[in-house]
C-alpha cells in the first residue's frame, strides 16, 4: 500500500498468531472407514457415517490419534492423559451432520513450541536471536466437512426446470481427518509466519502424518493479526484473515492486512473485529462477517465418543517411534559434516533430501560437494521439471559417491560435474565414469596438451594479449575461458591458470 | 390355541416339535393385527410381505434341524420400534420430516435379530423422535391403549407396548431415554426392560439423547426380555459407547431363588400426592417380594428432586444437535425456499412436530454462548449427584424397588396442553437413566377401573441379572402378567 509509508509503518508491531488445519496421511476417515484418497468421483467415497444417516455413530481411528500425538511430541507438547471431543454446531449443505465432530475444552495436545530460524530481515521486528520459539497453544483432531460446488443452471447436470442455481454436495472429504495446529500470538512478522508455517510443513512431513501440500489444501492456514503501537503491552483488536492457500500468500495476506490495519489507525479509525477473505487475484483482504455475525458454536462434549484416555506405555512407545526431527538433525548436519548453517537449513528441510544426502556421504561422497550438488544442480533441475523429490529422478547416493571420486581424483573438473555429468545422470541413470568415458570428458592434466592450447589461445588473441602485457590483469578470466572452450570444458582449470600466468608475463 | 397369545418361549417349544409353522404363527399375528389395529394404531408400518419372505427362510432352517434351534428367535413374530433403522424399510420416528426415509443400512440390533432368524412383523409408533410419554406426539396418529381406548399407552415407546399388550406381536423392542419403555410397558401391563448405558448398540437407533438412550425389550413376561437381552446384548465395534464385557445367559436366572436379597426402598419415590391404588400396590408388591425372601430396607436418593430439570436440560440440549441432521438437503422432507436458510428454516419448520421444536429451542438455549455454564455444565454436575446416589444406596442394597409412575393410563389429550404436567409423568424413571444403570417395569396390580400398574425394579451397572431374577421370582408368584386386555 504506497499511502503508508515506512516510517508508520515502524511506529507500529504486528502479532500473528496462526490456526493450521493439517489434513492427515491416513488412509481412512476419521470416524469410519471410507477412503480419503483425494480426486475420486464425487460421493463415492462415502458411507452411512460420513454422510450422516440418521442413527449413525462415530468410531475413532486409532491411527489419527497417534498421529496427532505424534505431531504433539514433536513439536513439545504435553499430552494430557484425558481428552475429550466435541460438537462444534452449525449448519451447512457439506456438514452432513449438521455438526463437526471437534475437540474443545479438552484437546490432545497442549502447550508446546516450534523454533524457527531467524535469518528473517524484516521491517516490523528486529532480529534478537539466532531461532526464535513460537508457542504452541494446542493441536486437536477433527473432522473435514464435505465439499459444495456451485454451477449455475445453465451448466447444471440433470437439467431441471431451469432458471435458478444449483449447488452439488461432495461428500468425499466429509470426515478426512483434520489436526488443526494453532500457535500463540507469538509471530512478529509475515516473514516470520512463512517461517513457522515452512517449518510445521517440515516436521509434518518428517512424521509423515501430512503431505503439507497447500495447493491441494491438505495444509490450510487461518491467520489473527493486530497491530499495536511499538513497545505498547495491550494487542490490538484482531482480525482472522482466511483463505491464505500458499506459502507466498500466506506473507502477501499479512503484510496486506498488517499495512491495512497500521493506516485505519493512522487514520484515526478503530480495526474492527471480524473474519476477512485474502482475495489472491486482487491482492487485498476483504470482509466477511464481523463479530456480531459470528457463530455460535454451542460446542458441548461429544456423547458419542467416550475420553481418550492416553495409556502411558502407548505414549512411550510413540515417542521411542519419533524419527530425528528436522531441528537436531540440522545441528548434527553441521556438527558431523561440517557443513555451513545454512546448507545444513536446506539439506534438513525435506526428509528424504536429508536422507539422500547422508546416505551418499556414508557411501564416501565429500560432504559439502555433495551439498553443493543438491543445493544446486539438483534442486535446479527439480524446478525445472516440475518435480517435488530427488527420488523422482534417476540419481541416486552412488552416483554422487562416485562422481566425488572424479573430482577429489581431479579426473573430471568439479564445473563438468555439477553441470554436464549431473545432469546426464538425471537424464540416463548412468554412472558418471560410465558418461565421462562415453562423452570423451576426462580432465586433461597433460601438461604438455594442455600447454598448446594455451599457446593457441594466444597466437589467436594477439590484441586481447598486448592488454594484458599492459597491465589489464583481469583479461586472465578471458584466456581461462577460450582455453576452456577449446579444450571442450576438459583441461584442468587450475594447471590452464598457473600456465597461462607463466606464458603470459 | 391362538398362537397370537404365545410367548416366545412356548412359540420356541411348539415350532421346534414341528407342532406348528412360522407360517401358522405369522398369520395368527396378521390376523389378530387384521382385529384389533384398527383401534389400538399400534403400527406405522406393517410389514407383512417381508414378514412372508422372513417366515419362509426361517422355516427353512427349522424343517433343516431335528433337535431343538439354538436360534431362538427363530419365526418369532417381533416388532420394532420405528427409530431403529431397517434396511430397506420405511423408518420414520414418526416423524414427517422422515416420512419417505429408507434406510440404506441395518442397526446393530435388528442385524442380531435377524441372524436369529426373527421375523419382522412391522414398525411401531412413537411420540416423534422418542420425545414424549404418550405416543400422542407422533407425526402420524395416536396410538391408544388396549386396555382402555380412550386413554393413552405411555411413550414414546407406546406403538410397541401397545402392540405387546394387544397381542399383536409376540414381543417388540423399544427405546428408552427417560423411561420410555417402562412407563409405557407399566401403562399397557407388560414388561419392559432399560438395560444399563451400554449393555445395547446404539448403532442404528436414530439418537434423540445419546448420553441416555438405549434400546430394550418389550414382552409378555420376564423370561422373554431375558431372552431378547440375551441376543440383543454385548459390544459393537460400531458404537464406542457400548461396553466391552462379557454378556450373562440372562435366563439362568429365571425363577431362581431370592431369598436374602436387599431391596430398597428410596423413601423420595413414596411421596404425598402419589396415587392411592399405586402406592397401595406398590406396597402390596414390596410385601410379596419379603414373603418371597428379600430384604426390604428404606434408603434415601436425596437428588431425586433435580432429575427431571436435570434430564430436561441435558436430552434437549444432546436432541438440539442430534436433530440438526434434518435439514431437508440429504434425505427425508425438503420444503423449497427463496435460498438455503429459507429452505432449512421450511423444511424443519413443517418437517418437526411442535414438541420436537420445543425440545430444540430448549437445547439449543441451553448450549449458548453465556448460558452453558448455568444450565448444560450445572445440569451434568447434577447427574453426577444423581449417579453418586445410586453407586451410594447400591453400597447396602442389590436392587431398588419403585412405583414405574406416578399415574395409571391416563386420558388422550389430558396431559398435551401441559407440557410440565406431561414431563412428570417420568418422575420415576428418569433418574435411572441418568445413573445409567438399568431398569425393568413389571405388571404389579390394577387400579379399579382396570388399567394396568407398574413395578419398577432397578439394579446396579450391568446388573440386569438381579433384577430380572428378582422380576421373574415376583412374576411366578402373582398372576397379573396373565391379564389380557379386553378388545
Amino acid at each position: 500500500m504506497k499511502d503508508v509509508d515506512s516510517i508508520n509503518v515502524l511506529k507500529y508491531e504486528a502479532v500473528i498468531g496462526l490456526e493450521v488445519h493439517a489434513q492427515m496421511l491416513t488412509d481412512t476417515k476419521i470416524f469410519c472407514g471410507c477412503s480419503t484418497k483425494f480426486g475420486s468421483e464425487p460421493n463415492t467415497q462415502t458411507c452411512p457415517v460420513c454422510i450422516g444417516m440418521p442413527g449413525v455413530l462415530p468410531v475413532l481411528n486409532k491411527k489419527t490419534l497417534e498421529f496427532t500425538i505424534k505431531t504433539g511430541l514433536a513439536m513439545n507438547c504435553n499430552i494430557p492423559s484425558y481428552s475429550r471431543f466435541a460438537r462444534k454446531n452449525y449448519f451447512y449443505p457439506d456438514l452432513p451432520k449438521g455438526y463437526q465432530i471437534s475437540q474443545y475444552e479438552l484437546p490432545i495436545c497442549e502447550y508446546g513450541y516450534v523454533e524457527i530460524v531467524k535469518d528473517v530481515d524484516t521491517i516490523y521486528v528486529l532480529n534478537d536471536g539466532e531461532t526464535k520459539k513460537i508457542g504452541i497453544t494446542r493441536i486437536h483432531m477433527e473432522e473435514d466437512a464435505g465439499k459444495n460446488i456451485h454451477e449455475s443452471a445453465s451448466s447444471a447436470r440433470g437439467g431441471g426446470s431451469g432458471g435458478g442455481n444449483y449447488s452439488f454436495v461432495d461428500l468425499n472429504r466429509a470426515g478426512v481427518p483434520l489436526m488443526e495446529i494453532v500457535s500463540e500470538p507469538d509471530i512478529r512478522s509475515p516473514d516470520e509466519a512463512v517461517e513457522y508455517m515452512k517449518k510445521l510443513r517440515t516436521i509434518l512431513r518428517y512424521l509423515g502424518v501430512c503431505d503439507g501440500n497447500m495447493e491441494q489444501g491438505s495444509l490450510r492456514c487461518d491467520a489473527n493479526v493486530s497491530v499495536k503501537p511499538a513497545g505498547q503491552k495491550e494487542f490490538g483488536v484482531k482480525t482472522e484473515v482466511k483463505n491464505l492457500n500458499s506459502f507466498k500468500f500466506v506473507g502477501k495476506a499479512l503484510d496486506y492486512e498488517i499495512r491495512r490495519q497500521i493506516k485505519v489507525l493512522e487514520d484515526g479509525g478503530k480495526v474492527v473485529q471480524e473474519t476477512r477473505l485474502w482475495d489472491s487475484e486482487r491482492g487485498i483482504t476483504e470482509s466477511m462477517r464481523i463479530k456480531e455475525e459470528a457463530h455460535d458454536y454451542r460446542y458441548f462434549p461429544e456423547p458419542d465418543l467416550v475420553p481418550i484416555v492416553v495409556d502411558q506405555r502407548w505414549l512411550d512407545e510413540i515417542r521411542a517411534s519419533l524419527p530425528e526431527l528436522p531441528d537436531i538433525k540440522r545441528k548434527r548436519f553441521v556438527s558431523e559434516y561440517g557443513l555451513p548453517e545454512h546448507d545444513a537449513d536446506l539439506l534438513t528441510s525435506e526428509k528424504s533430501t536429508a536422507e539422500f544426502f547422508e546416505e551418499a556421504v556414508k557411501q564416501g561422497a565429500h560432504p559439502k560437494n555433495t551439498s553443493n550438488w543438491i543445493m544446486t544442480g539438483v534442486f535446479n533441475y527439480l524446478k525445472e521439471h516440475d518435480k517435488k523429490e530427488i527420488s523422482e529422478t534417476l540419481l541416486k547416493p552412488i552416483h554422487l559417491v562416485n562422481l566425488s571420486k572424479l573430482v577429489e581424483t581431479a579426473e573430471v573438473s568439479g564445473t563438468m560435474a555439477k553441470t554436464t555429468i549431473l545432469y546426464e545422470i538425471f537424464d540416463t541413470g548412468k554412472m558418471p565414469e560410465e558418461i565421462v568415458k562415453e562423452k570423451g570428458l576426462v580432465q586433461i592434466s597433460d601438461t604438455g596438451e594442455i600447454e598448446k592450447a594455451v599457446d593457441d589461445v594466444i597466437a589467436k588473441h594477439p590484441k586481447e594479449f598486448e592488454r594484458f602485457r599492459a597491465g589489464e590483469e583481469k583479461l586472465i578470466g578471458f584466456f581461462v575461458g577460450q582455453v576452456m572452450k577449446m579444450t571442450r570444458g576438459k583441461a584442468n582449470p587450475q594447471m590452464v591458470n598457473e600456465l597461462l600466468k607463466k606464458k603470459l608475463s | 390355541m391362538e398362537l397370537y397369545r404365545q410367548t416366545i418361549s412356548e412359540l420356541r417349544d411348539l415350532l421346534d416339535r414341528k407342532e406348528v409353522s412360522v407360517k401358522d404363527i405369522v398369520s395368527s399375528i396378521y390376523q389378530r393385527i387384521d382385529a384389533v389395529e384398527e383401534k389400538v394404531k399400534a403400527f406405522v408400518t406393517i410389514t407383512e410381505d417381508k414378514a412372508i419372505e422372513m417366515s419362509e427362510e426361517a422355516q427353512k432352517k427349522i424343517d433343516s434341524t431335528e433337535t431343538q434351534s439354538s436360534k431362538s428367535l427363530l419365526g418369532i413374530p417381533v416388532a420394532i420400534k420405528d427409530n431403529m433403522c431397517t434396511k430397506g424399510i420405511r423408518t420414520t420416528c414418526s416423524s414427517k420430516i422422515l416420512h419417505n426415509f429408507i434406510p440404506p443400512y441395518e442397526s446393530t440390533v435388528t442385524s442380531r435379530l435377524i441372524e436369529q432368524g426373527y421375523v419382522l412383523i412391522g414398525k411401531t409408533n412413537l411420540d416423534e423422535f422418542a420425545m414424549g410419554s404418550s405416543t400422542e406426539n407422533s407425526g402420524f396418529h395416536v396410538t391408544r391403549n388396549p386396555w382402555d381406548l380412550e386413554r393413552a399407552p405411555g411413550g414414546s415407546s407406546g406403538g410397541s407396548a401397545a402392540a405387546v399388550a394387544s397381542d399383536e406381536c409376540i414381543a417388540a423392542l423399544g427405546s428408552d431415554t427417560g423411561g420410555s419403555i417402562r412407563q409405557p410397558a407399566s401403562l399397557c401391563g407388560v414388561v419392559g426392560l432399560k438395560p444399563t448405558y451400554g449393555r445395547v448398540s446404539r448403532y442404528g437407533l436414530v439418537a434423540f439423547a445419546s448420553s441416555l438412550d438405549q434400546i430394550g425389550p418389550i414382552t409378555k413376561n420376564v423370561r422373554d426380555a431375558a431372552i431378547l437381552m440375551n441376543i440383543i446384548s454385548g459390544h459393537d465395534p460400531f458404537d464406542s459407547t457400548s461396553a466391552p464385557l462379557p454378556v450373562p445367559d440372562f435366563t439362568a436366572v429365571i425363577g431362581s431363588d431370592i431369598k436374602g436379597i436387599r431391596i430398597g426402598i428410596p423413601r423420595e419415590y413414596f411421596i404425598e400426592g402419589m396415587d392411592k391404588e399405586i402406592d397401595t400396590s406398590i406396597k402390596d408388591a414390596i410385601r410379596k417380594l419379603e414373603s418371597l425372601g428379600a430384604i426390604p430396607v428404606e434408603v434415601s436418593l436425596p437428588h431425586t428432586g433435580y432429575a427431571v430439570a436435570t434430564y430436561y436440560v441435558l436430552a434437549t440440549s444432546e436432541a438440539s444437535s442430534n436433530l440438526a441432521r434434518y435439514d431437508g438437503v440429504k434425505y427425508g422432507l425438503r420444503a423449497e425456499g427463496k435460498d438455503l436458510i429459507d429452505t432449512y428454516m421450511n423444511s424443519r419448520a413443517q418437517g418437526f412436530g411442535a414438541e420436537v421444536k420445543r425440545r430444540i429451542m430448549l437445547g439449543t438455549y441451553a448450549l449458548s454462548s453465556g448460558y452453558y455454564e448455568a444450565y448444560y455444565r450445572k445440569a451434568q454436575q447434577v447427574r453426577t449427584l444423581i449417579k453418586k446416589d445410586f453407586e451410594d444406596v447400591f453400597k447396602v442394597v442389590d436392587v431398588i424397588v419403585t412405583p414405574t409412575s406416578p399415574t395409571s393410563a391416563f386420558n388422550i389429550g389430558e396431559k398435551t396442553a401441559d407440557p410440565l404436567q406431561m414431563y412428570l409423568s417420568d418422575i420415576f424413571t428418569i433418574s435411572v437413566n441418568l445413573a445409567g444403570v438399568p431398569g425393568i417395569s413389571i405388571p404389579c396390580g390394577f387400579t379399579s377401573n382396570n388399567l394396568p400398574i407398574g413395578l419398577q425394579l432397578i439394579g446396579k451397572h450391568f446388573d440386569e441379572e438381579s433384577i430380572l431374577k428378582l422380576a421373574s421370582a415376583y412374576e411366578q408368584a402373582t398372576d397379573w402378567h396373565m391379564r389380557i386386555p379386553n378388545l
